[in-house]
């Protein structure tokens, strides 16, 4: 059994232009399913609004409030017109990990093309609205507050190198958190096989399978968690745009 | 004489330390929020997601070296 086979792209419809592969793929699918899933939950949970929240009225504005207190505390007030984007970014990330967490499904934050693809957009936001909203001023977050300028020689550089790599690791962290969670779930299946295959060595193929569930009960603190992280980091990198110079 | 393939395992396993010190960072963050929570809990909610955004950033590091060793092993 193969831990990498699940990650591998099906088409589902096959489509080429001139030669390029725009197949709609599992991945698509998946992507539609996440998206879908956020928009209902969110849309049915909030179709009949009461002064006393219900059950589903309950779960749309603990996200709602988790999701806007975090935005607060990280990016200000003024950070709150980003808000949209932040509570969009959570819940589709939210949703894809959680959908990927169903056995046989497809993960989408386990393609780092994805997950770049946020980080990328991410970060171009932050650069473009830093430079819209501050102007040249926004260079100052390259420029820390304070320090003797024989230590900006080597700080300056330091603090660009450490800019230009926030897109890479914002986007490795949840493609391969994801990724070595779903690999280790594979292994560790792949143990009860080989267990069970082994004559009288099946009679231990129980413990893998107590260890798979308690590492299906961390996978989904970890999902969660990622998706916190990187809406968090979100809410960080554009307080560096609304703030420069710190 | 080993071929090239085993050296690739070999840097593949020394890759996987560096998980390991991750390991050891995320521990530290975590074992000073408890710390200072329990020095003073009233402030320990507010600095919960100080310690979270830590944690994902150390943790990140590790990851790094942890997808270094996947490419070697895998390639």
């Amino acid at each position: 059994m193969n831990p990498i086979e699940q990650f591998e792209l099906q088409r589902i419809a096959p489509y080429f232009i001139n030669g390029v592969d725009v197949s709609f793929t599992n991945s698509a699918l998946y992507m539609l399913l996440a998206a879908s899933a956020a928009i209902i939950v969110t849309l049915f949970t909030t179709s009949k609004r009461a002064l006393v929240p219900g059950r589903g009225q309950a779960l749309a504005e603990v996200l709602y409030e988790f999701v806007a207190n975090t935005v607060r505390q990280t990016a200000g007030k003024e950070g709150m017109r980003f808000f949209p984007f932040v509570f969009t970014l959570f819940t589709f990330i939210l949703m894809s990990n959680l959908i990927g967490l169903v056995p046989y499904t497809f993960s989408l934050s386990s393609q780092i093309v994805i997950t770049f693809a946020f980080a990328a957009f991410v970060i171009l936001l932050v650069i473009l609205y830093g430079l819209y909203r501050n102007g040249f001023g926004f260079l100052k977050l390259f420029v820390p507050h304070g320090v003797p300028a024989p230590v900006l020689v080597v700080l300056i550089p330091i603090e660009i190198i450490s800019f230009l790599s926030r897109p890479v690791s914002l986007s490795v962290r949840l493609f391969a958190n994801i990724l070595a969670g779903h690999i280790t779930l594979a292994v560790f299946g792949g143990f009860v096989v080989m267990l069970l295959g082994a004559g009288a060595w099946a009679a231990l193929a129980p413990i893998p399978i107590l260890a798979v569930v308690a590492m299906y009960a961390l996978e989904l603190l970890v999902n969660c968690l990622q998706a916190f992280v990187f809406a968090v980091l979100t809410c960080v990198y554009l307080n560096d745009a609304i703030h420069p110079g710190h | 004489m080993a071929d090239a393939s085993s050296f690739q395992l070999i840097g593949a396993g020394l890759a996987a330390i560096g998980t390991g010190a991750a390991a050891i960072g995320v521990g530290l963050i975590f074992g000073n929020f408890v710390n200072g929570a329990l020095r003073n809990p009233s402030a320990a909610a507010g600095q919960f997601t100080n310690a979270i955004i830590g944690a994902a950033l150390a943790e990140g590091l590790g990851i790094f070296a942890f997808l270094i060793a996947i490419l070697l092993y895998l390639k």
